[in-house]
């Protein structure tokens, strides 16, 4: 009996926690708890230079903390692997490596998605001013670029999910173009 | 006729001051010539090149460290700016993004004549249509965006293929939009010296000016906490000279002065002292100005071996000071002199034996001694008596000698030990003989570790080119070079996509000869051909037709364009990789293509049968630095090996020619063996890992030592020799000592290895030639 009191009690704490306002700093909580895995995505670009979207399917691998791997399927199989701040593409029999640290812009980019995935806010807050609106069962993270270089670049960036769970990322680019990436997970984590 | 003491020394004054003269207007120099073949193969000429005008030896590499991140950014960029004002740079790059965008500009601009991937096919209608239909793809991929801008100018993707050819050539991290080390902790410049790697008064006049504009640098922005580092083969090279002549001077003046105390205590006498120090200045001069004529160039390690002269020249008045006294100088030249003489003959054999070396060095060190002990002796027995005129008995104190006799005495209790210690000392070595040597040839850099070490951190930090696979075509001029050198780039391709090598660079990817580009250039379509073939290609892609107007005009101006050429690239860091990678030589230009591993293999290294097996049907020359530096050290090694061998055989020959008996001969280098192999063991047991110039120094052992077994022999007739010989001998073997050990205090490895071999070597040669030469055996 004593036993069931404390462990009610125990969840009743729990509760209360997952109650508190749910905040940028616990989505990171949350996020970083991630241990990674595997999703399958869906990515289409809206280019105001083509006359209609594109669109690519495949799967990603993100591995805690620096390690994504991007394996486009369609509309022609590309593999995208990021590992600390090395770009690697491979396409067709081509190999194209880019290291990011002479590249601020594709950094700040790449961090991104890579500091959401890994709930780093120091790396996103680096670059962004962030705006959390929902609820942890559906959240909506908003960034803005802090520097002027960056906002060329990029308008706006909405990462939105559930849980710790990524599930959309949009970039609006100042041109007009824009990315939709929509991430589904696959099997247990 | 006998000549009067005056002329004698007007004659001598005469050669002294034309010596003088010569010594003076000399080249010394201090650069790794000393170590380079003075004979090469066609490889080792690559080697030479790289090493003495390659552009790998004119970079130096920068670190600003310490104070904030910031600090050090604003510091790299003011100091780019300070230094890119000055001559003596041909570049500087510290990864500031106007340099990165002033390459990219120059390969977009340029792009139909670039890229490898422009052929007739590529502009017809399928060519044209797989083309862009791989640029969309392209966009699509998280690349895309580094593209996106260009599209419509270069929608066939000629920038992405240009790209996708440099392979992953990295490039350092980057902070505050500047270069950094992967820790981030400093901020990284490369630097390309105008002056030559071996032109040492250039490079120290560079990193001099680097050094001042820094501290420019650190007053202008009031940023105290800055420090720099700098490294590179100029450094290097610097360094090694800076050193090479603190020590020139440190050793000979310790050695001049030990001497010097020794022969004031025997002789008491200014007089005596300067008079012996006459010989050894005379060899000395005689010594440089031989290497001076033979050689052009004397290296200043030469000049530092100078210290172990002395101890060996200034015997030669020693044995004449302390012999003739009693004797007078007739009895003194047929007494003594024979047996002097047979000495100096052996000590000749040893370093004439280096004569033969092809290691530029060690034939100059060889030639110095040579002529410097020879000069020495002949001085002494010519010159020197017609100054010093009758020489006073010198009187060993009579405690001394009673010592020297019971040592003697005792000595010879210790002989059956002493053999039984030698023959399990030389068990040991013959146990111990695979881990006896050092196996490459760094052992005899000058470099230090520490700055060994600062070296490699930059050098990883900024993924420098160590450059140890390296393709060398050939040319009559540049076209004929750079045509070479894409022929054997298409070779290279093949090796590439089989996954033999990584990647390799080309001059030809940024300057791609005539013949190329004209190609290149027929393979565009005029325009409204190209407008027609679009219309076409482009039906069912999501891209009109009406935004490639861009992408028309460039074609146009591309058919039209003059051909690329070095000028066009001035000032971008195409323009150093394009000068990097070709050299230019009296008869023609040669073209460097450095190969890269592959990244994900296991070990850094190239499969070279593989490379060589594909470049066979080529006039190609593949070259493995690394294996070419080792084949050079083993191929030194091996002729030190024979040269040595040949030195002790020439003494050996010598000996029993003179002594005409083997049991004497015996008795003479039994003692020489067993110094040679305690001096070994003893090196072994302090952990020095022998290089050639122990072996060297072994060699000398036995040319020098033998002038004591040789007097011991000479008095065999005798229960034990006389005073004189006795204590001149001590005098002489303790200059000896002392001079040769003044050089194991060097940080040369070169001399430190012939100070440790010969110094104690010599002290035992004595001890042991006390011991086992048989005395009171003949009447």
């Amino acid at each position: 009996m004593k036993k069931l009191l404390t462990a009610g009690l125990f969840f009743a704490l729990l509760g209360q926690s997952a109650w508190a306002a749910f905040d940028v700093g616990s989505l990171m909580a949350d996020l970083a708890r991630h241990p990674g895995g595997k999703a399958k995505f869906v990515e289409t670009r809206f280019l105001a230079v083509l006359d209609k979207p594109l669109k690519a399917t495949g799967e990603m691998i993100y591995i805690a903390p620096d390690r994504l791997e991007k394996r486009t399927l369609t509309p022609k199989p590309e593999l995208m692997i990021l590992d600390k701040d090395l770009l690697t593409l491979e396409r067709d029999k081509q190999k194209l490596s880019i290291n990011l640290a002479s590249q601020p812009q594709a950094l700040a980019f790449v961090d991104s998605i890579r500091g959401t995935l890994a709930g780093n806010r120091a790396a996103l807050e680096r670059n962004y001013l962030l705006h959390l609106s929902g609820t942890r069962e559906k959240w909506v993270l908003t960034m803005l670029p802090r520097e002027q270089q960056m906002a060329s670049f990029v308008l706006r960036i909405v990462v939105s999910g559930s849980g710790n769970q990524m599930r959309s990322i949009e970039y609006l680019q100042a041109d007009g173009d824009r990315s939709l990436l929509t991430i589904e997970p696959v099997g247990g984590r | 006729m006998k000549p009067s003491p005056l002329r004698v020394l007007l004659l001598w004054l005469l050669a002294m001051l034309v010596g003088g003269m010569i010594a003076w207007n000399s080249r010394f120099s201090a650069d790794m010539s000393f170590f380079l073949p003075a004979e090469p193969s066609a490889e080792q000429q690559v080697l030479i090149e790289q090493i003495k005008e390659g552009a790998v030896s004119r970079l130096l590499m920068l670190a600003i460290v310490g104070g904030e991140a910031g600090e050090r950014a604003a510091a790299s960029r003011d100091l780019r700016r300070r230094l890119a004002e000055q001559d003596a740079f041909v570049s500087i790059q510290n990864g500031e993004a106007s340099h990165l965008d002033q390459d990219r500009d120059l390969l977009l601009a340029h792009r139909y004549l670039l890229s490898p991937a422009v052929t007739p096919e590529r502009f017809t209608v399928d060519g044209l249509h797989a083309a862009i239909g791989d640029s969309i793809d392209l966009l699509a991929s998280p690349a895309g965006m580094l593209f996106k801008p260009f599209l419509t100018r270069d929608p066939t993707g000629e920038l992405a293929a240009m790209l996708a050819g440099l392979g992953s050539a990295s490039q350092p991290a980057s902070r505050d939009g500047v270069w950094a080390s992967r820790d981030g902790e400093r901020a990284m410049l490369l630097v390309q010296t105008r002056a030559l790697g071996a032109d040492t008064d250039g490079q120290e006049a560079a990193i001099l000016s680097i050094r001042s504009a820094f501290a420019e640098t650190r007053q202008a922005l009031g940023a105290e906490g800055l420090s720099l580092q700098l490294s590179g083969p100029g450094h290097f090279a610097v360094e090694a000279r800076a050193q090479i002549k603190h020590e020139v001077l440190l050793l000979t003046s310790i050695s001049s002065l030990a001497i010097i105390a020794v022969l004031f205590f025997i002789y008491r006498s200014p007089r005596l002292i300067g008079l012996g120090m006459l010989p050894v200045l005379s060899g000395a001069l005689a010594g440089i100005v031989a290497v001076s004529l033979t050689y052009g160039t004397v290296f200043g390690i030469t000049v530092g071996f100078g210290a172990a002269l002395i101890g060996e020249a200034v015997d030669y008045s020693t044995y004449y000071f302390m012999q003739s006294g009693r004797l007078g100088l007739n009895g003194w030249r047929q007494r003594f002199w024979p047996t002097i003489r047979l000495g100096v003959a052996t000590s000749l054999c040893g370093f004439g034996a280096l004569l033969f070396s092809g290691f530029p060095g060690l034939a100059q060190l060889g030639l110095y001694s040579l002529a410097g002990v020879l000069t020495a002796a002949l001085v002494t027995r010519f010159v020197l008596p017609h100054l010093a005129g009758p020489v006073a008995v010198t009187n060993t104190p009579r405690p001394l000698i009673r010592l020297m006799e019971s040592g003697l005495d005792g000595l010879s209790r210790l002989r059956l030990p002493v053999l039984l210690l030698a023959v399990i000392a030389a068990g040991w070595l013959i146990n111990q003989r695979d881990q006896l040597w050092h196996p490459d040839l760094s052992a005899l850099s000058t470099v230090s570790e520490a700055d060994a070490q600062i070296d490699g951190e930059l050098r990883a930090d900024l993924g420098a080119p160590d450059s140890r696979y390296l393709v060398v075509v050939n040319g009559a001029d540049r076209e004929a070079a750079l045509q070479a050198a894409e022929r054997t780039g298409r070779h290279l391709d093949r090796l590439v996509d089989a996954g033999i090598i990584g990647g390799y660079d080309s001059p030809a990817r940024f300057l791609p000869s005539r013949a190329s580009q004209d190609q290149r250039r027929a393979a565009l379509p005029e325009s409204a051909v190209l407008r027609q073939r679009l219309a076409v290609a482009l039906v069912d892609l999501p891209l009109s037709a009406h935004r490639l107007d861009a992408f028309v005009a460039d074609v146009e101006a591309a058919r039209t364009a003059p051909p690329l050429s070095r000028e066009n690239l001035a000032g971008s860091s195409l323009a150093l990789a394009v000068d990097s990678l070709m050299l230019q030589r009296a008869d023609g230009w040669s073209v460097l293509l450095p190969l890269h591993p592959r990244i994900d293999g296991d070990e850094l290294s190239i499969p070279a049968e593989q490379v060589r097996a594909a470049l066979a049907s080529s006039d190609a020359l593949f070259i493995d630095m690394k294996a070419e530096f080792d084949a050079l050290y083993s191929d030194y090694l091996s002729e030190a090996i024979r040269l040595s061998l040949a030195g002790v055989g020439t003494v050996i020959l010598l000996l029993a020619v003179s002594l005409r008996s083997p049991l004497r001969l015996t008795g003479v280098l039994l003692p020489l063996l067993i110094a040679v192999v305690f001096v070994v063991a003893g090196l072994h047991l302090l952990g020095q890992r022998l290089h050639l110039l122990h072996l060297v120094g072994l060699l000398l052992i036995v040319a020098v030592g033998s002038n004591y077994a040789l007097f011991f022999d000479r008095s065999a007739s005798q229960e034990r020799p006389d005073p004189e010989t006795l204590s001149s001998m001590g005098v002489a073997n303790l200059t000896t000592a002392i001079g040769f050990g003044t050089l194991a205090l060097s940080s040369v490895p070169v001399l430190k290895a012939i100070g440790l071999t010969v110094g104690p070597g010599a002290i035992l040669a004595l001890l042991l030639a006390a011991m086992f030469v048989p005395r009171g055996t003949r009447t």
